[in-house]
């Protein structure tokens, strides 16, 4: 004896979609991913809240500490160049960082809250599901760095149309990174607070290590070698020397400043910096797909 | 397929499960919870792999053809699995894209459900806004979007309150008339049991019985008596040695079946010589069914597997 359910004879309304060509494979999966991706851009013009509050730390970070800061700082050797200046790329990294790290919790969320099971029982394929989410936290935080870069003329850098896409480009590499990071560990995590928790244990140790608040030349040998295994240091960088381009500073105060990633003596170009943050977005995205396609 | 099986370890939560639904057919699965039910289901419908069996769902293999399976069905979980953050057309749209549904017949479609769940009205407010039951019917809507030719309705009823529940069930009886389509169901309610053309009575992983609602009540053959006493043990005893009655004690009432109850009860008064305090007499539920076949009542049965659940969610866990 066997176990069959017998397709029902199409009738009526449903006989046109039942006898559609069913659209399954690569197009259909492409389909997938925009409409996850959609989802994610409805739900984030809905809250506005988080919106704002993504916003406040960084803008803290940049105008309270930054300027707090300078008055230590100022008459010392860094003249012509603000501390805020200085700090804008990280501040810059840091909305990038904060929005792409949280907006991956909407997958912990839709766990708990269930809709993860409608996408997962979808006959779609699951890469396409990650695909989307990365695709929508990268656009959300790569947004928030957006209202960021708006700011640049407030703390002293020149609105410029190449700096603008160099560093919009760089921004988005890094969300995209980030959001597969946060995808990858939300894959095995059932409960927001554990997801929140995670977060705060690595986020700040992460800003911390990758020289958005301090030059990274001159460290102490462990801190050196601290925040040369911060990956976040490799997307920090190219965007403090796209912005350090369009200033006019003296030589000596650019080079205390924004002395660049070295490995040993090697100074690490923006090439090879672009490229480890890609390849390891790359890897994190294939470790979330491959662990999204053994989850029921 | 046959013989579905899947364990979890050395818990074998469904244990070679045979059986054919025939299409436009209400069949429904009855049993405790930690019977097999959902678990069964599961696997019918692509979401855990079978450990053995095989088993074909609209002419498609579960194992080898899941895009196809998971195409040609519909599902409505015990869990809701809304977004509520979206209106109800955004839920749709969303479902739709998934599932590949041509974009010239979505409007249509769409509108199309919306009216059959009586939510058309409502189509535009966030699902947060709506009732326990509005989700409810909105979430079987979705699930007839695509046009599937199976239906499975895990727990349909579950946590509505008993208005809900019976306007759940017209939508579903509206349903099967006017789409040409498979309804495959779990429940352990009882009196829902009743609206299936044929149910399979589950128990521990098994299928214990099955066939149309009326052929199993007539399969009992007796009416249902249940008596309270002062003394139920020596009550059953006196049963076995005057009457050769086999009864059970269940839910504090000793209950027995015996053909014409209503004339039995005279007999029993004068004959028993233990105390009564109370006698009822019934005609064949399902109830009875499910006690006669399983031995239990069915809120026994789930008290009881109470710690099997445990184990289950435990092999979950370590899975």
């Amino acid at each position: 004896m066997s176990t069959t359910i017998d397709p029902a004879a199409p009738t009526s309304l449903s006989t046109a979609l039942r006898s559609a060509p069913v659209s399954l494979g690569f197009r259909h999966d492409l389909r997938g991913v925009r409409v996850v991706w959609q989802r994610e851009m409805i739900r984030f013009s809905r809250d506005r809240l988080r919106m704002i509050t993504s916003l406040i730390q960084p803008v803290l970070f940049l105008f309270v500490l930054g300027t707090g800061l300078s008055t230590i700082t100022n008459g010392a050797s860094s003249q012509n160049v603000n501390l805020r200046t200085f700090m804008y790329p990280g501040a810059l990294s840091m909305a990038v960082l904060f929005t792409a790290m949280f907006s991956a919790a909407s997958i912990v969320w839709d766990r708990e809250f269930g809709f993860l099971r409608e996408m997962l029982v979808a006959p779609v394929s699951r890469w396409s599901i990650v695909l989307g989410k990365c695709f929508g936290g990268a656009t959300t935080s790569t947004l928030q760095g957006v209202i960021i870069l708006a700011m640049a003329g407030i703390v002293g850098v020149p609105y410029s149309l190449p700096l603008f896409l160099t560093v919009f480009g760089e921004l988005l590499l890094l969300a995209l990174t980030l959001t597969a990071f946060g995808v990858m560990m939300a894959a095995r995590i059932n409960q927001i607070q554990s997801y929140m928790a995670l977060n705060q244990m690595l986020l700040m140790p992460l800003f911390f290590l990758s020289g958005a608040l301090f030059p990274l030349g001159n460290l102490p040998a462990w801190l050196q070698v601290m925040t040369r295994l911060d990956p976040i240091t490799y997307a920090v960088d190219p965007v403090r020397r796209a912005v350090f381009a369009h200033l006019h500073a003296p030589a000596a105060v650019v080079h205390r400043l924004n002395p660049g990633v070295t490995w040993g003596s090697w100074r690490v170009p923006t090439s090879v910096e672009v490229l480890i943050v890609a390849a390891m977005g790359l890897s994190f995205l294939a470790v979330a797909i491959w662990q999204f396609q053994k989850a029921e | 397929m046959s013989a579905l099986t899947k364990s979890y370890g050395d818990l074998v939560a469904v244990d070679g499960v045979d059986f054919e639904v025939a299409a436009g057919e209400v069949f429904g699965f009855l049993g405790p919870n930690g019977a097999g039910k959902s678990t069964t289901i599961k696997m019918l419908c692509t979401l855990v792999e079978p450990t053995g069996g095989t088993a074909t769902v609209a002419g498609y293999d579960i194992v080898r053809q899941r895009d196809e399976v998971r195409r040609s069905i519909g599902l409505v979980f015990q869990d809701p699995t809304l977004d509520q953050y979206l209106t109800a057309d955004q839920n749709l749209r969303m479902h739709a894209e998934l599932y590949g549904v041509p974009r010239a017949a979505l409007r249509e479609r769409m509108t199309h459900v919306l009216r059959m769940v009586g939510l058309e009205d409502r189509r535009s407010a966030r699902v947060s806004t709506y009732s326990g039951g509005m989700k409810r019917r909105l979430e079987i809507g979705r699930g007839l979007l695509h046009a599937p030719r199976v239906l499975f309705l895990d727990e349909p009823t579950v946590g509505l309150d008993p208005q809900t529940r019976s306007s759940i069930w017209r939508y579903i009886n509206d349903l099967r008339k006017r789409e040409d389509i498979t309804i495959f169901l779990t429940t352990h309610y009882m009196d829902e049991a009743e609206f299936c053309d044929r149910i399979a009575i589950m128990d521990h992983g098994r299928i214990v019985v099955m066939d149309t609602p009326e052929a199993l009540k007539a399969s009992i053959g007796k009416d249902r008596v249940q008596i309270t006493t002062d003394d139920d043990e020596a009550a059953q005893l006196a049963l076995k040695s005057r009457f050769d009655l086999t009864s059970l004690i269940a839910e504090g009432q000793v209950t027995f079946a015996v053909p014409a109850g209503e004339s039995f009860v005279p007999r029993l008064f004068s004959e028993l010589g233990v105390p009564i305090k109370s006698v009822s007499v019934s005609r064949p539920s399902l109830d009875d069914v499910f006690m006669s076949y399983t031995g239990t009542t069915i809120r026994d049965a789930e008290a009881a597997a109470g710690p099997n659940q445990f184990m289950r969610a435990m092999a979950n866990r370590v899975r």
